[in-house]
């Protein structure tokens, strides 16, 4: 079987920086690669390269079959690739229900269909007890889990995750955690962008990681945790070779 | 709600029977422009593409229907609808220029305004339509030229055309086409992320939009008997278009017809008041005032407040 995503040698310059530089990628169907680097690695560039908001200088996506050349972003989603923004963006002005609604009607024009399928995610996400109230009084966790109702309302395949947990406590964590591994498991390929490296190295069959916009290292969970260039990208040269005192 | 709309309805279908003459136009106006204003209310309140220019609309619907009547004796019946057309094909042009380049905010408002102006001097430097001249009707009285004897039945059309308008608006913000306009108006970039094709929505907003808008432009016409290329094409017409939906509330069914309510009366008791004592024009002093007050006691309009009141006595 082919890939899901399949990503050749992808590059973003923006004037002098090369915020993204021959990334390629590969993902199975049902798999959880974990996307990780040092802020500014350029992760979210990558995120935006996939899902249309920008285009590669070079280099090539396909996904679930498709070239995904020149598509503008809601053409990637109606293939089955979305994304969520690292910073949320939520309709401020209306209710929970109609956000998602927003999401859903992508596949069930209908309205009153798309508002079943939109209370049923919502519940899915656990903000049921709030499907009524404006997003914009939402707390920031709240705010999260409405970026991720919306995405999957429109019933992806592949969902690309930009630190959806970055700001919420480890309890809010966890819980974020378990329904990501719920939405896994019924079928939906993810790609995620994280910091939180205990939720990261949780969720994650594979581990990316980005430096300086190149892939250094790319593998199982444990092996890229304890790899040299990693905690050197992170941490810096002398804690993989500690100066002699 | 419904028995309110209806009842109100009723009212307005029977007032004509104990109206004067006068006030039956100032009705008229109230229609005309919450018309106008819920035509622009589409693209410009529900999908919050500021159009700055829809006078433009006004005077390619009103010139086209005119000079079809006048010189080819086609009825404005079906000459209102070639207006609207053509109104629609330039409202296309301009929607493709303003949204394909990604042009928002305050460029979007300044392409349109410029569009209105470019069409202004198209039209005073047109000989075959009158220029600066202008452009005459001579009034007949023949229903089939739109003309009528009896201002009611300009009152009935008027109220016609509002109606079909808010019917309009009102289906639209049923189905998916008004769920996606709201939420463009809200997040671009989140609509396309969540597979919204933002360009097409906005031009299909624009569309609908300039032909009803060009549509009016007929009822303009052939209720003034005169064309001039700065009252039909002007800044003034186009603030006239935009301030009742934004008074009454932008992105509501009702806010139009509110606002009209609210502004169109006060224009014309404006009118009359300043203009006895020379100062005419000063209206737009109120209209000032009046809209810094919306923008910082009402930023929503005067519908959804009055939505909240509503709720609130219900209560």
């Amino acid at each position: 079987m082919p890939p899901l995503l399949q990503v050749t040698g992808i590059s973003k310059r923006f004037g002098g920086l090369h915020a993204v530089r021959d990334l390629s990628l590969e993902m199975a169907r049902g798999e959880v690669l974990g996307l990780i680097g040092p802020n500014g690695a350029g992760k979210t560039t990558a995120f935006n390269l996939l899902s249309g908001f920008l285009t590669p200088d070079q280099g090539a996506v396909r996904f679930d079959g498709h070239s995904l050349a020149g598509l503008k972003p809601h053409a990637i989603c109606g293939l089955g690739l979305v994304r969520t923004f690292q910073i949320v963006r939520p309709f401020p002005h209306l209710s929970v229900l109609d956000n998602v609604r927003v999401g859903a009607l992508a596949r069930r024009p209908l309205m009153a269909e798309a508002r079943e399928m939109a209370r049923a995610v919502i519940d899915r996400v656990g903000l049921g007890a709030k499907t009524d109230q404006a997003a914009a009084g939402l707390t920031l966790p709240e705010r999260k889990r409405l970026e991720l109702a919306r995405a999957l309302a429109t019933e992806p395949t592949l969902l690309l995750l930009d630190e959806v947990m970055a700001g919420l406590n480890p309890t809010e964590t966890a819980g974020i955690v378990g329904l990501i591994q719920r939405i896994n498991e019924s079928g939906v390929s993810i790609l995620l962008i994280e910091h939180n490296m205990r939720a990261v190295m949780t969720l994650s069959h594979r581990i990316a990681v980005l430096n300086f916009g190149e892939k250094i290292v790319e593998g199982p969970p444990a092996a890229v945790a304890n790899h040299p260039r990693v905690i050197e990208a992170y941490l810096g040269e002398e804690y993989v070779h500690p100066p002699a005192r | 709600m419904k028995w309110l709309g209806a009842a109100a309805l009723g009212v307005l279908l029977l007032l004509p029977a104990v109206l004067n003459s006068y006030a039956v136009t100032v009705f008229i106006f109230i229609f005309f422009y919450a018309f106008l204003g819920q035509a622009w209310n589409i693209v410009g309140g529900y999908a919050g593409q500021l159009s700055a220019g829809h006078a433009a609309f006004v005077g390619i619907g009103a010139y086209t229907s005119a000079v079809l009547s006048v010189q080819a004796g086609l009825t404005p019946w079906v000459g209102m609808l070639v207006g609207g057309l053509l109104s629609a094909v330039l409202g296309t042009v301009v929607g493709y220029l303003g949204f394909r380049f990604g042009l928002r905010g305050f460029y979007f408002v300044l392409l349109t305004v410029a569009f209105a102006e470019v069409c202004r001097f198209v039209a005073l430097n047109t000989d075959a339509v009158g220029g600066a001249l202008g452009y005459y009707i001579t009034f007949t009285g023949n229903p089939w030229q739109f003309q009528f004897q009896d201002n009611r039945v300009y009152y009935y059309v008027a109220l016609g055309l509002m109606l079909i308008a808010t019917g309009i608006v009102a289906a639209i913000e049923r189905r998916r086409f008004g769920a996606y306009l709201i939420a463009i108006r809200e997040d671009e970039s989140a609509c396309e992320a969540l597979g919204v094709n933002t360009f097409r929505y906005k031009m299909l907003a624009m569309i609908v939009s300039s032909f009803l808008t060009g549509v009016g432009g007929t009822f303009y016409a052939f209720y003034l008997f005169s064309l001039q290329p700065g009252a039909v094409f002007g800044i003034p017409l186009s603030v006239e278009i935009i301030i009742r939906p934004i008074v009454g509330g932008a992105g509501t069914v009702m806010g139009p017809i509110l606002g009209s309510f609210i502004l169109s009366p006060l224009a014309e008791a404006s009118r009359i008041y300043f203009g006895q004592g020379g100062w005419a024009g000063a209206h737009l002093i109120a209209y000032g005032l009046l809209l810094i007050a919306v923008v910082l006691f009402l930023p929503q309009g005067a519908y959804p407040a009055l939505r909240r009141l509503w709720a609130r006595a219900a209560r």
